[in-house]
């Protein structure tokens, strides 16, 4: 299953089409002087564009920290932080926020779905956010809605739908304007280990693609088969980086098509 | 952005109806204890205040208040039309009578003396009778609502009769009056007729009212009859304010009042300011959300202003709403109101008042929505 594609009324911002996401030396202290708290410690990975990227790790390791600082939620101590060629340090305010606006979406773990809206409303607010109309955008959303098998619940309120449906709702939210990154808080934490296996699925399917990132923040071991490579952190710090068998497959048809 | 707002306010109808109606009952608090304030306040100056057609008050140089009179020589009036400049001055008499009916049952009665001939300060709404018909003997006019307080649930009726010191006192006419500060009944009589109805003194004058001729000005012509002839002189509007003033510095009404609109502003802050504050603290994470989807600031300041002016629009007009209704419902079940409505300085003045309210509520939420940290959003 592959998204339709997006004929926006706004132009994006140009990207350079370099790989995804590049960290390095990431540096996190919350708080000052005796209170300062370290939550990373010079961080420096990078992460391939059409692949899925696990980041794995106990409570309270700096994961959560980690996606924050790469979508553009946070600002690193120190270090830097590319995404698609653009430094993060480049972009500043308004600058930032619509770079975001245009290139990441988001899935929670408590899918923060506006319960007052109806599911295809709340997959179009990230294409209202960057300028399309409400009849086009509602229009799109409806599309990807039936993409992620919810065409029958269009005009459900999130109130009254499952736990797993209300994620599929997030997960078209999150892919609607067409992201660059996609960064998900642990999308399985709160569901079922069948509707959990679902949702990995359905992400796997239609979020992973050649130009985009895919980051998925988990505890959930069941779903690290879902992953292309698997990043483990402790203590603010990367202490693990594999690729799981996929990604190894995937690494290798890469490598072969390159050269 | 505008239709989201919209619809995270009234998505949950019960917080979006508790945020309106907070602010409405904020509204209709303030608005019915200011217009009862001012209708009471006003009332200080009646009925005299119904004598329209005199520009000029003029009455002993000491009196403080329409109700504390010190009666001056009936010569005053030929006094005052001496000054060169008025036009017309007659004599008016205000005072307190017992009234009693046939079946010994009285009432206090605020008693008001015409000039015979001129009929000047006769009242304007007569319901029943036929002004000239004062000038019989023994004639009174009554306001309805002393009619209704003396023979309760009767039919209006004329030609009943009453008596006062001793004198009898027939009803020739009914009408109706600016409701008085005490809401005793008014009776109307003629100046001649009126000072019999009450114990003698040796000075019976209470005021004498006029106007100036044309290109003197009210202002002037006071002026000119205070030099002349020593007794204070007040145009209509320096008279009637002369009143209030003294019920405002000598009384505990303005206090008394002025604690319960203190109170309606300051219930009306915590009603509306906290409903709506609840409301943007419980929609945070949302905010939040949308702040992480690359919803800036200023958008959400719109919305968040967007979503306070609704709140504020629709429960300021429910509120005016109701308070026109508490007017309206009470006019006849609740005479103590008669005469009580809003005037239009006070609508104005409980919407900014509102406006206050909404902009103190809406900075507090914004700036909890504004330093909001989007991060916070992956926080289980």
């Amino acid at each position: 299953m592959v998204l339709a594609t997006v004929s926006e009324p706004s132009a994006k911002e140009e990207v350079p089409a370099v790989a995804g996401v590049a960290c390095h030396g990431l540096v996190k202290d919350f708080g000052s002087g005796e209170n300062r708290l370290r939550a990373l410690h010079g961080i420096d990975i990078d992460v391939r564009c059409g692949e899925m990227t696990l980041l794995v790790g106990p409570s309270g390791c700096g994961k959560t920290t980690l996606i924050s600082i790469i979508a553009g939620l946070l600002t690193p101590t120190a270090g830097s932080v590319t995404l698609f060629g653009t430094p993060q340090s480049a972009l500043r305010g308004d600058r930032l926020v619509d770079f975001r606006a245009q290139n990441v979406g988001f899935v929670f773990q408590q899918y923060n779905l506006l319960p007052s809206l109806s599911a295809v409303e709340n997959v179009s607010i990230p294409l209202l956010v960057v300028g399309w109309r409400r009849p086009a955008a509602l229009q799109r959303a409806a599309a990807v809605l039936r993409e992620v098998g919810l065409g029958e619940r269009l005009h459900s309120s999130p109130t009254k739908l499952s736990g797993g449906q209300q994620q599929r709702v997030a997960i078209a939210r999150a892919l609607v304007h067409e992201p660059r990154l996609l960064v998900c808080d642990e999308p399985t934490a709160a569901l079922d280990a069948q509707s959990g296996q679902t949702v990995m699925g359905l992400l796997k399917q239609v979020a992973v693609k050649s130009d985009r990132t895919v980051i998925v923040v988990t505890h959930d071991s069941r779903v690290f088969q879902f992953g292309d490579r698997v990043l483990e952190m402790a203590d603010g710090r990367i202490v693990q980086d594999s690729v799981t068998p996929r990604g190894s497959q995937e690494l290798v048809r890469s490598e072969n098509s390159a050269s | 952005m505008i239709w989201v707002a919209w619809r995270m306010l009234t998505g949950d109808t019960a917080k979006y109806l508790g945020a309106v109606f907070g602010v409405a009952f904020g509204v209709l608090l303030i608005t019915q204890q200011a217009s009862v304030f001012v209708g009471i306040i006003s009332r200080t100056a009646n009925p005299l205040s119904d004598v329209r057609e005199a520009s000029i008050w003029v009455c002993d140089e000491y009196l403080q208040n329409a109700d504390e009179i010190e009666p001056m020589s009936d010569n005053a009036v030929y006094r005052v039309r001496g000054v060169e400049g008025i036009e017309w001055a007659v004599r008016l008499y205000k005072g307190m009578a017992r009234a009693r009916k046939p079946n010994g049952l009285f009432r206090q009665v605020i008693l008001l003396g015409i000039d015979d001939q001129s009929l000047v300060g006769a009242p304007r709404k007569i319901l029943m009778g036929d002004l000239a018909s004062l000038r019989r003997p023994s004639a009174v006019f009554i306001d309805k609502s002393g009619y209704e307080s003396l023979w309760p649930g009767e039919p209006l009726t004329i030609g009943r009769e009453i008596e006062m010191n001793d004198r009898r006192a027939v009803i020739v006419g009914i009408c109706e009056t600016s409701a008085p500060f005490q809401s005793f009944p008014v009776i109307i009589a003629c100046y001649s007729q009126a000072t019999g109805f009450v114990a003698r003194e040796r000075n019976q004058l209470s005021f004498v009212v006029g106007a100036p001729v044309p290109g003197v000005s009210p202002a002037e012509a006071c002026r000119r009859i205070t030099a002349q002839t020593g007794l204070m002189a007040m145009t209509y509007r320096e008279f009637v304010w002369l009143t209030i003033k003294y019920y405002m510095e000598n009384t505990g009404i303005p206090v008394n009042f002025g604690i319960t609109i203190v109170l309606g502003f300051v219930v009306g802050t915590a009603i509306a300011g906290q409903t709506f504050y609840l409301f943007t603290l419980e929609n945070l994470r949302h905010f939040g959300a949308l702040k992480a989807m690359g919803v800036n600031n200023r958008r959400i300041t719109g919305m968040v202003l967007l979503q306070s002016l609704v709140i504020g629009l629709i429960g300021y007009s429910l509120g005016i709403g109701m308070a026109v209704a508490f007017f309206e419902g009470t006019k006849q079940s609740l005479p103590q109101l008669r005469g009580i409505n809003i005037p239009w300085q006070i609508a104005v003045g409980s919407g900014l008042v509102m406006i206050v309210i909404m902009s103190l509520t809406s900075l507090l939420s914004l700036r909890k929505v504004l330093t909001l940290e989007p991060a916070v959003v992956f926080r289980g």
